[in-house]
C-alpha cells in the first residue's frame, strides 16, 4: 500500500483516519515514510529526500536508501516533515472554557492546598481543545497549572495528546509551579520578601517533614503554614524528583532564584517567563538552568517585563541557554507554536536583533521542551526516538502550513477536531441540504 | 446627571467632516442671537503630517489594498499622497527612488479594534482607562479621554506596519462611548494623533460582559435579556431627543426660534442622535450568531445601521445576514474557548464570512496581536482556501486594508493605494503574509517614520532610560 500526501491532500488522510475508526483501539503501525525534507528536532540541519521507517512506535531508522520491502509507505512527495511539536507550559486537557470556573482546573485560590495539587486529577482527554491542538502538530505537552491563594501552583505533569487514551500522563518529569516576582509577591502577602520568606519558609517545613514525617503532623509548631499534603509534595521538589517551575521574569527576580541553588542543591530548576532573561543570559547559561519564553513577549506590560523583546529568546540561546518556546499568555487554549517559533526566524532578519535559525527554532518547539520535561525520546526523529510524526502541507512555521497527517508513538491520529466539524457543517463550498444545519454531521 | 455641565461645553455631534456641512444652529441667521448649542469639534485633531519626500518604491512586488496585485511595479509618493502607481512611473529628478526588488509593499495597516493607549503598557491599574465601569449605559464618555499616546504599544504597532488604529472603549457597558481613529505617530496629545475627521464610533456591547458585569452588582442588565431591554430604553429615548432637536433645528431654520425653547442637552444622547442621524458609526462588540442577528433587527427598529461586528467569532454562522444588511464582521483569525460566548470559534471564519460576499476584518484588541495582523490574515486565508475556498493574497489583503476603512468611514482617505489616498505605505523584507515578513519601512502621509536598516524608530518616554531603550524590539 502506498500513499502519495502531497498529490492526494488531506481530504485522503482525513478518510483514512476515518477507516482506521478512532473509536476502536489503535494499534501502532510499522511503516515507512519516504522523500521526506526531514527537520529533525534536534537542531540539525534540514535534510533532503530522507526515509524514516518506523516499528512498533518507535523510529527505527532515519536515511536515504529505499523503503525495506512490505512495508506501508508513504510518500512525503518533498514534504516537510517534524517531529510532533510539545507545548511547555500548556493547559490543554484541565481547561474547556476559560471563563467558565466549573470547567477550568487551572488553580484554586480557595483550596487550602497548593503544592499538592494535582494536573493528573483533572486531566480530560476528551477536552475539545486537545482534538484541535493535535490537529495543529501539537503531540505532547506539559501540563502546567497556576498558583491560586499561595506562591505554590501544584504540580504539572508530561501528557500525550494521542486520542484515545484513557490516561494522558507520559512518563517524564513532574513540575512544581512557584510563582515569584510581581504576582508571587501579591500572593505572599505584598512584596517580594514576602514571597521568599514563604519560600524559604515551606521548603524548611518540607525538609523537617522528610526528617521526621511521623512526628510532622503532632510535633511542629502551632504556626505551621504548610499542610502535611503540601510538605510532601515539596520535598519532592527538595530532592530533586519533581522539578521545580518558577514564574519570574525580572532580571534581578532570575538572579534571586538562581542563588537559591546553594541552599538547595538538589532542586532541579526551570524557569518560565524570564522576558528580561537575556539581561542574564551568561548566569543562566553558567547555572545550567533551562527556561521557557515568549517569542512575541516584547512589550512591558509589568514592570517586571520593562525589558521584554523579540531577542530575548535568541540572546539566551546564544549564550548557551536551552530555551523551549511557549504560547503563554494567549486567549485561546490550543497553543500557537510554529507561529511562535517562526518569529524568532523573522527577528533573526532584522539589523541589530537575535533570533534563531528555521532549526533551531523547530528544536525550540519539539526537543528542547521534551527533554526539559524528560520526556526521553520525544521531539526528535532519530534512531531510536518515539515516532511522534507531523508530515505539513508546507514550511511547518509558517502560519499558512497545516500538518497533512500525525502519528504519535506510530499511531496514526484522527485529523479532525470539534471545531473541524463546525466549519466543515458551516462550510460555504457544500450544497446546502434543505434542512438545518443541525443536521448535517460530516463523519 | 448632567446639570452641573454648562451648555456651552457640550459636545459634538460628531467632529465629521465626511458628512458635510455647518451644525444647524452654526447655519442659521438667527442662531447668533441664540445661546451656542454644542461645541462642533472640542477636541479637535492637532495632527500634522511629518516632513514627506518624494519617493518613488521601484520593483516592488504590491498588494494595494482593495484587492489588487502588482508585480514588479512602482509607488510614488508625493507631498503625503500616493501620486501615481503603475507598472512604469516617471518621478521628478530629486525624489527619492527605494529599489524594492525582492520585497513587498501595501498600504499601512488599519487595525479597527484596540485600546493602546486605554491600557497601556505597563497595564498597571494606574492605567486602566479603557471602561467606564461605572453604569452600563456610559455614551457619552470618549476613549481620547483616556489614551496615553506614551504607551509603547503604539511604536511596537508600527513596526509591525500598523499606520491606523481605532481605539475603543471596552465591553463591560451597552453603550461603551466613543471610539477615535488614531493616525499611528509619536505624539504628545491624543490630538496630535486624531484622524482628521474621521467620524467617531460609538462602541455597543452584546452578551456576557454586560450582563456579567452589572448582575453582579445586582443591577440591569443580570441577563440578556436584560441587555436588550436596556438597549431599546436607551435608544427609545434617543429618539425622543433627536425628535426634539430636529424640531428646534426646524425653528432656527425657520427663524422662529427662542432660546427658552431650547432643548436641554445631554451628553449621552447627544452621541446617540450622532447614530441616529449616521454621522457616528456602530462599533458593535457581538460573539454569537443568534445575538448579532438580534442586534441587527434592534438596529431597523430604531433606524441606525451597524458598521461592523467586533470579535464576530461565529459571524460564519450568519455571513448572508452580514452582507444582506452591509455590515462588516471584524474578527480573530483562531481566537476561541476563552469564554462561553467564543466556544464555536473556527479557523475559517473570517474567509467563511468573504466567500459569503459580506465585508471580512481581521482586527486585534490586542498589543501583541496588532503586531501580527497579516500574520492573522495569512492564517484565516490558508485555512479557508485548505476548506475549498480560492481567495488570493491580495483579496485576503482587503481584511486588513480597504474593508477596515470602510468600516471606519475612512476609505477615501486611506485603506488602498489609490492615487490621491494618503500615503500610507509598508515596505516590507518579503512577501507580506509570510512569518517571516517584517516592515523595513514605514510611511505615515509620505513621512518615513520607521527604518529597520537606519534604527529609525520612535522610542517613548516611558521606555526612555529602561532596559533595553531603542533595541529592535
Amino acid at each position: 500500500m502506498s500513499r502519495n500526501l502531497a498529490a492526494k491532500g488531506a481530504a485522503v488522510i482525513m478518510l483514512a483516519g476515518a477507516a482506521l475508526g478512532f473509536s476502536a483501539t489503535a494499534f501502532a503501525q510499522s511503516f515507512t515514510i519516504t522523500n521526506a525534507r526531514l527537520i529533525d528536532g534536534t537542531g540539525g540541519a534540514e535534510q533532503a529526500n530522507v526515509t524514516i521507517t518506523v516499528r512498533d512506535g518507535r523510529v527505527a531508522d532515519v536515511g536515504t536508501g529505499a523503503a525495506p520491502a512490505g512495508m506501508e509507505t508513504i510518500d512525503a512527495a518533498g514534504a516537510y516533515v517534524t517531529p510532533g511539536i510539545v507545548a511547555a507550559a500548556s493547559q490543554l486537557g484541565i481547561v474547556e472554557v476559560n471563563g467558565v470556573a466549573p470547567t477550568n482546573d487551572v488553580s484554586a485560590s480557595r483550596s487550602p492546598y497548593s503544592a499538592s495539587l494535582d494536573v493528573a486529577d483533572a486531566l480530560n482527554p476528551a477536552s475539545a481543545a486537545i482534538g484541535v491542538a493535535r490537529i495543529e502538530g501539537v503531540t505532547r505537552a506539559a501540563v502546567q497549572p497556576g498558583a491560586g491563594g499561595d506562591l505554590f501552583g501544584g504540580i504539572g505533569r508530561p501528557i500525550t495528546l494521542a486520542a484515545d487514551r484513557a490516561d494522558m500522563t507520559v512518563p517524564g518529569t513532574a513540575f512544581q509551579v512557584i510563582q515569584l516576582g510581581e504576582t508571587g509577591a501579591a500572593r505572599a502577602g505584598g512584596s517580594r520578601a514576602a514571597a521568599f520568606a514563604r519560600l524559604d519558609d515551606a521548603l524548611a517545613e518540607a525538609r523537617a517533614f522528610s526528617r521526621n514525617p511521623d512526628g510532622y503532623s503532632f510535633g511542629r509548631s502551632e504556626d505551621s503554614l504548610l499542610t502535611r499534603a503540601d510538605a510532601e509534595a515539596l520535598v519532592e521538589v527538595l530532592e530533586g524528583r519533581t522539578a521545580a517551575l518558577f514564574q519570574v521574569d525580572r532580571a534581578s527576580d532570575i538572579r534571586r532564584v538562581l542563588a537559591l541553588r546553594s541552599d538547595y542543591p538538589q532542586m532541579k530548576m526551570i524557569l518560565v517567563g524570564v522576558a528580561e532573561g537575556w539581561l542574564v543570559a551568561d548566569e543562566l547559561a553558567q547555572a545550567g538552568v533551562p527556561v521557557i519564553a515568549v517569542p512575541m513577549q516584547n512589550l512591558p506590560s509589568r514592570f517586571e517585563t520593562l525589558g521584554a523583546t523579540q531577542s530575548n529568546i535568541g540572546r539566551m540561546v546564544a549564550a548557551g541557554v536551552k530555551v523551549a518556546v511557549a504560547d503563554v499568555g494567549s486567549p485561546s487554549i490550543s497553543p500557537q507554536l510554529p507561529q511562535q517559533a517562526g518569529q524568532l526566524v523573522a527577528q533573526a532578519r532584522i539589523p541589530g536583533a537575535t533570533g534563531l535559525t528555521h532549526e533551531q527554532a523547530i528544536a525550540a518547539i519539539t526537543s528542547v521542551p521534551a527533554d526539559m520535561f524528560g520526556m526521553r525520546g520525544a521531539g526528535r526523529i532519530t534512531p531510536g526516538s518515539l515516532a511522534d510524526i507531523v508530515i505539513w502541507s508546507g514550511d511547518p512555521l509558517e502560519t499558512a502550513s497545516a500538518p497533512t497527517a500525525i502519528w504519535i508513538e506510530g499511531v496514526e491520529q484522527p485529523m479532525d477536531s470539534r471545531q473541524s466539524r463546525l466549519a466543515d457543517r458551516y462550510n460555504p463550498t457544500k450544497a446546502p441540504t434543505g434542512l438545518p444545519r443541525q443536521y448535517s454531521r460530516s463523519r | 446627571m448632567h446639570k452641573l455641565l454648562p451648555l456651552t461645553a457640550a459636545i459634538a455631534l460628531a467632529a465629521c467632516a465626511t458628512t458635510s456641512g455647518d451644525s444647524p444652529a452654526g447655519s442659521s441667521a438667527a442662531a447668533s442671537d441664540l445661546p451656542a448649542a454644542r461645541a462642533d469639534n472640542p477636541y479637535p485633531s492637532a495632527y500634522a503630517p511629518y516632513a514627506a519626500r518624494t519617493t518613488l518604491i521601484e520593483n516592488a512586488n504590491i498588494y494595494d489594498g482593495a484587492g489588487g496585485r502588482i508585480m514588479g511595479g512602482m509607488v510614488l509618493m508625493q507631498d503625503g499622497r500616493i501620486a501615481a502607481i503603475g507598472q512604469d512611473l516617471t518621478a521628478p529628478a530629486d525624489a527619492e527612488r527605494i529599489d524594492a526588488a525582492g520585497k513587498w509593499v501595501t498600504p499601512g495597516i488599519i487595525d479597527i479594534h484596540s485600546h493602546l493607549g486605554n491600557y497601556a503598557s505597563p497595564g498597571v491599574d494606574a492605567h486602566s482607562d479603557g471602561n467606564e465601569v461605572t453604569g452600563p449605559v456610559t455614551a457619552e464618555v470618549h476613549a481620547e479621554h483616556g489614551v496615553w499616546p506614551q504607551d509603547p504599544g503604539f511604536t511596537r504597532a508600527l513596526a509591525a506596519g500598523v499606520t491606523t488604529l481605532h481605539v475603543l472603549p471596552g465591553s463591560a457597558n451597552l453603550f461603551g462611548g466613543r471610539g477615535v481613529t488614531l493616525r499611528n505617530v509619536p505624539a504628545r496629545s491624543v490630538q496630535e494623533m486624531k484622524f482628521p475627521n474621521a467620524p467617531y464610533s460609538l462602541k455597543m456591547a452584546c452578551g456576557e460582559n454586560p450582563k456579567r458585569v452589572y448582575g453582579s452588582k445586582g443591577r440591569m442588565p443580570g441577563s440578556r435579556m436584560g441587555n436588550f431591554a436596556l438597549y431599546r430604553m436607551t435608544w427609545q429615548k434617543a429618539v425622543e431627543y433627536d425628535r426634539q432637536w430636529d424640531a428646534w433645528d426646524e425653528k432656527v431654520e425657520d427663524g422662529t426660534a427662542k432660546a427658552k425653547d431650547m432643548p436641554k442637552r445631554d451628553l449621552q444622547l447627544d452621541a446617540l442622535r450622532g447614530v441616529l442621524d449616521g454621522e457616528i458609526l456602530v462599533q458593535n462588540h457581538c460573539y454569537r450568531a443568534d445575538e448579532m442577528a438580534l442586534i441587527l433587527d434592534l438596529a431597523k427598529e430604531f433606524g441606525y445601521k451597524v458598521s461592523a461586528f467586533h470579535h464576530a467569532v461565529e459571524a460564519y454562522k450568519i455571513a448572508d445576514l452580514l452582507k444582506e444588511t452591509g455590515t462588516c464582521a471584524a474578527m480573530w483569525a483562531d481566537w476561541w474557548g476563552f469564554k462561553m460566548e467564543s466556544y464555536d470559534g473556527i479557523r475559517e471564519n473570517i474567509p467563511f464570512v468573504h466567500a459569503a460576499g459580506a465585508c471580512a476584518i481581521t482586527h486585534s484588541d490586542d498589543d501583541i496581536g496588532i503586531q501580527r495582523l497579516n500574520q492573522e490574515t495569512a492564517k484565516a486565508l490558508a485555512d479557508g482556501n485548505r476548506a475549498g475556498l480560492d481567495i488570493s493574497h491580495e483579496t485576503a489583503w482587503t481584511w486588513v486594508g480597504i474593508n477596515p476603512a470602510r468600516a471606519l468611514g475612512i476609505d477615501k482617505e486611506i485603506g488602498s493605494l489609490e492615487v490621491g489616498k494618503r500615503a500610507d505605505v509598508v515596505l516590507w523584507n518579503g512577501e507580506p503574509l509570510s512569518v517571516y515578513a517584517r516592515p523595513e519601512q514605514v510611511w505615515i502621509d509620505g513621512a518615513l517614520l520607521y527604518d529597520v536598516n537606519t534604527g529609525l524608530r520612535p522610542v517613548s518616554d516611558f521606555e526612555l532610560g529602561q532596559p533595553g531603550e531603542g533595541d529592535p524590539k
